[in-house]
C-alpha cells in the first residue's frame, strides 16, 4: 500500500474517522440473501461494504469420527478465490484461509450451535456430515466476520434430509426438516491502529493494523471463541476493552442476521 | 460510402465500422479490408478516420505522458514503478536527480517503497517497459493527497477541452488536481468534505464521459453540491 | 439404497424442463461486478451461476513464465463444492484443467496477446451453481468480464451446446440431458469474424444429426451473443446514447 495511504489512514483514525467517514467502531452497510443455491442444502451471500461472501451448506451422509461415535461430522472449509483480489493466487488454502475456515467452526462448535447428537442416522456407523464452505468472492477486509455472519445465515436456512432405518436397511424419506440452530455465534475482529480499536476494518486498514483480536460470542453473552492474530502484543486491559467492544457488536449483528 | 454507421454510435469488439476507404483510428482494427471495433465505446468517423471513444480502456503507456505511480522495489541504481500498466515502469537514478549513480548514495532516502510520484515516460525499452523521468519541475514525489482511480480513456475527458473541466474544477472547488494519463488522479483539497464531493465528480465523469454538455453539468452538480453543504 | 428411475428425457416434444427443443434456458448476464477485478461479470443460465474475474495485462511473474513476444493468457475454471449434488472437493480435478485449456484457446484468438509481451491476462472462473454446460456459460461470462475490463478484443466470443436427446437433437442441454443423453456439442463462436473457437463432442452423432446440431448451437450462439452486448451496453445506454443498429 502506498505511503500516502499509511499516513491518510492513520491520520484520519487518530482523530476518529475512518477514510469512508465512518466513526472506528461502525460496521459497513450489510445485506444478506439466503438460499441463493438450489443444489445445495444452505446457502447464504452476504456483503459487508465492498467485502462479498458466499456460503453453501452440503449435508452428506458418512461415518463418524473414531473418537465421536455418537456426532454427526461437521467441517468447515473456506476459499480465497483468485477473483478477489489480485494479491489471491490460485491454489490450495494458505494459513490466513485456514485460520478463517478453524475460527468459524470454532464459533459453531463451541457454543454447540448444532446438536451433532441429533443428527445421527445410524449410531457408531453413519451420521449427518455438514460440509460448510465459505468462497469469497470480493476481499476489502474482515473476512472472518463475514464468514462467520454468512456461514450463520446459510446454516438458519439449511434443511436437512430424513432417513428411516429399518434394521440393516437405510431409506431416504420424502421431505426436509431445517436444521436445528441451538445458538447463533457472531464474531467480531477487533484491531488495534495506532492507539485506537477499529471494528470491521477495511483491506487497507488491516494492512496498517499491529494486531487483532477476534471474539465469538452466543446468544447469552459469553465468549465462545477467541482468536488473536498478528505480531504485536496487547496488555490485559486492551483485551477486555477489545472484548466488550467486539461483545457489544456482536449483539447488533445478531440481531440483523437473525431478522435477516 | 465506407461509413457503416451512425457518428457517436455504441459499439462493441467485433461490430464493423468501415469497410474501406477509412484509416483505422485508436480502438479499431482493420482485417481483409474492413475495419473493426477494438473496443467498447463511441464511433467517431472524422476526416478520413474512424475511431472509437472508448468507454473502458486498460492504460497502454505511451512516450511524452505524465503518469502517477508507486515505488515498488528498489534495485542498484533504479527504482520499479507500478503504473497500472502491462508492465511496470522503470526509473533510473540519473532521471531522478540529475546526477550519475555513486556507490555511498541511497535510493532509499530519495525514494522509498511506497512512495507515490509523477513522472513522465521518457522513453520505451525494448522489452516494453516504460523509462521514466522526475527531472522536470512538477515532478517528484508527492508527500501528500488522494489517489483516485478513473479508466484511462476517460483522461481526457477530464481534462476537457484545453484544461476546461478540470480548471472548472478546480476553480470552483480550490482543490490541487494533478491527473495522471494512467487514469490516476491526485487530490489535495482544504477539507474532507470537498475532497469527497470531487472523488464523487471524477466518478460522475467517468460514467459519463460520453455524453454531451457534461462540463456545464458537472459545474451545476458541484454548486448543488455546495449549496447543500452549507445548510 | 434407492433406485433413481431413469427419467424420461422427452415427453411430448416436451423437455425435462418444460423447454422446447431449440429453446434456450433463460440469461441474464451483468458486467462489472467485483470492484477488485479489472474485469468482471456474473451470469445466470437456467441454474448455472458463474462468476468471471479478469486481471491484466500485468506482469507475469515469475518472469521464465512469460513470452518474450506476446502476453500470456491464463485461464481458471473452477467448481464451488456447493455447486453441484453431490458435493465435489474443492480441489482441482482434470475435467477443471482441461475445461480451463478448452476455454483459453476458446478466447485466446480474440485477443491481441503481442500487444503485451511479457505480460499476463488472467481469468478466474468460479462455477457456483453448475447445471449443465458449464464450459459454455463460462466462455460466455469470461469474453463479457475481459471486455469489461477495458481489454482490446477482435470480437466477442460466445457459447452454446446442442445435443441429442431420446433421439432428438436439442439445443442447450442442462445437466441431466448431458449425462442421460446420447450426445453433447460444446460449440464457441466468434459471432462478427464468424471463426468458431471452441468444439467439443461426446456420444455419438450421424453427419447429418451433426449438421443439424452444429446448426442449433450457431443459432444459440446469436440469441446469447444479444445478452452480452446487453450486459456490456446497458449502463452507458441509460444516459442516453444511441445504440448501433446492427
Amino acid at each position: 500500500m502506498s505511503r500516502l495511504k499509511r499516513k491518510r489512514i492513520s491520520e484520519a483514525v487518530a482523530q476518529g474517522k475512518r477514510e469512508d467517514g465512518r466513526g472506528l467502531t461502525d460496521l459497513r452497510a450489510i445485506k444478506i440473501r439466503k438460499g441463493i443455491f438450489e443444489k445445495a442444502e444452505g446457502s447464504a451471500e452476504l456483503y459487508l461494504g465492498n467485502t462479498r461472501v458466499v456460503v453453501g451448506v452440503k449435508v452428506e451422509k458418512g461415518e463418524p469420527f473414531a473418537d465421536t461415535p455418537n456426532q454427526a461430522v461437521l467441517t468447515v472449509n473456506s476459499e480465497f478465490t483468485p477473483l478477489a483480489s489480485p494479491t489471491f493466487e490460485p491454489g490450495p488454502p494458505d494459513e490466513t484461509s485456514i485460520e478463517l475456515a478453524r475460527v468459524v467452526d470454532r464459533g459453531i462448535r463451541s457454543c454447540e450451535a448444532i446438536n451433532l447428537e441429533k443428527y445421527v442416522i445410524k449410531p457408531g456407523k453413519l451420521v449427518h456430515v455438514i460440509f460448510i464452505d465459505i468462497w469469497i468472492l470480493n476481499q476489502d477486509g474482515n473476512l472472518i466476520d463475514a464468514s462467520a455472519m454468512a456461514s450463520l445465515a446459510a446454516l438458519m436456512n439449511t434443511r436437512m434430509p430424513r432417513y428411516s432405518v429399518e434394521g440393516d436397511e437405510l431409506r431416504f424419506v420424502e421431505g426436509n426438516d431445517p436444521l436445528e440452530l441451538r445458538d447463533f455465534p457472531v464474531a467480531v475482529s477487533v484491531g488495534k491502529v495506532g492507539n485506537e480499536f477499529l471494528v470491521d476494518m477495511t483491506a487497507d486498514e488491516e494492512d496498517m493494523m499491529e494486531t487483532r483480536l477476534t471474539v465469538t460470542t452466543n446468544k447469552d453473552g459469553h465468549i465462545c471463541a477467541l482468536q488473536k492474530s498478528g505480531s504485536e502484543g496487547l496488555t490485559l486491559e486492551e483485551i477486555k476493552k477489545a472484548i466488550s467492544l467486539a461483545s457489544e457488536k456482536g449483539n447488533e449483528i445478531r440481531k440483523l442476521v437473525m431478522g435477516s | 460510402m465506407s461509413q457503416l454507421l451512425e457518428n457517436r454510435v455504441l459499439v462493441v469488439p467485433g461490430d464493423m465500422l468501415a469497410d474501406g476507404g477509412l484509416r483505422p483510428g485508436e480502438n479499431t482494427y482493420r482485417l481483409h479490408g474492413k475495419i473493426h471495433a477494438a473496443r467498447v465505446g463511441l464511433v467517431e468517423y472524422n476526416r478520413g478516420t474512424v475511431s472509437v471513444i472508448a468507454l473502458k480502456a486498460n492504460y497502454e503507456p505511451k512516450v511524452g505522458e505524465t503518469v502517477i505511480g508507486t515505488i515498488t522495489e528498489i534495485d542498484l541504481g533504479s527504482w520499479r514503478v507500478d503504473i497500472d500498466a502491462p508492465s511496470q515502469a522503470v526509473l533510473n537514478l540519473p532521471e531522478a536527480i540529475g546526477e550519475p549513480f555513486r556507490p555511498e548514495m541511497v535510493l532509499p532516502n530519495i525514494f522509498g517503497i511506497g512512495d507515490s510520484i509523477v513522472a513522465r515516460i521518457v522513453s520505451m525499452n525494448r522489452d516494453g517497459t516504460p523509462v521514466l523521468s522526475t527531472l522536470e519541475p512538477g515532478l517528484g514525489k508527492v508527500e501528500v493527497g488522494r489517489v483516485v482511480r478513473i479508466t484511462s480513456s476517460k483522461i481526457p475527458r477530464l481534462i476537457g477541452k484545453r484544461g476546461s473541466m478540470v480548471n472548472m474544477i478546480l476553480k470552483e472547488t480550490g482543490c490541487q488536481i494533478v491527473i495522471g494519463q494512467n487514469g490516476i488522479v491526485l487530490l489535495n483539497c482544504k477539507d474532507r468534505e470537498v475532497e469527497q464531493l470531487v472523488v464523487q465528480v471524477l466518478h460522475k465523469i467517468e460514467s459519463e464521459a460520453h455524453t454531451t454538455g457534461l462540463t456545464n453539468r458537472v459545474y451545476e452538480y458541484i454548486k448543488e453540491m455546495k449549496e447543500k453543504s452549507k445548510k | 439404497m434407492n433406485v433413481v428411475e431413469k427419467q424420461k428425457l422427452i415427453a411430448e416434444g416436451i423437455r425435462s424442463d418444460g423447454r422446447k427443443f431449440d429453446e434456450l434456458r433463460p440469461i441474464k448476464i451483468e458486467s462489472g461486478v467485483l470492484p477488485n477485478a479489472n474485469g468482471s461479470s456474473y451470469l445466470e443460465q437456467g441454474r448455472n451461476k458463474v462468476l468471471v474475474g479478469v486481471f491484466g495485462p500485468r506482469e507475469l511473474h515469475p518472469k521464465h513464465l512469460a513470452n518474450p513476444h506476446r502476453a500470456v493468457l491464463r485461464c481458471r475454471y473452477h467448481m464451488a463444492p456447493f455447486s453441484t449434488d453431490p458435493r465435489r472437493s474443492p480441489a482441482p480435478s482434470r475435467r477443471d484443467t482441461e475445461l480451463s485449456m478448452v476455454m483459453r484457446s476458446a478466447l485466446e484468438s480474440a485477443l491481441f496477446l503481442e500487444r503485451y509481451p511479457h505480460a499476463s491476462i488472467d481469468v478466474f472462473v468460479e462455477i457456483l451453481e453448475a447445471d449443465g454446460s458449464t464450459r459454455c456459460a463460462s466462455t460466455v461470462a469470461a469474453s463479457v468480464a475481459l471486455v469489461d475490463a477495458g481489454i482490446p478484443m477482435t470480437d466477442l466470443v460466445v457459447a452454446c451446446s446442442a445435443g441429442k436427446v431420446d433421439g432428438e437433437i436439442v439445443l442447450d442441454l442442462n445437466d441431466v440431458e448431458d449425462k442421460e443423453g446420447q450426445a453433447d456439442l460444446p460449440l464457441a463462436y466468434m459471432p462478427k469474424l464468424g471463426k468458431v473457437t471452441l468444439l467439443q463432442m461426446d456420444g455419438v452423432l450421424t453427419m447429418e444429426e451433426f449438421d443439424k446440431a452444429f446448426g442449433l448451437a450457431l443459432q444459440g450462439c446469436n440469441k446469447i451473443y444479444e445478452f452480452q452486448k446487453e450486459a456490456l451496453k446497458t449502463k452507458y445506454a441509460k444516459s442516453g446514447v444511441k445504440e448501433t443498429v446492427q
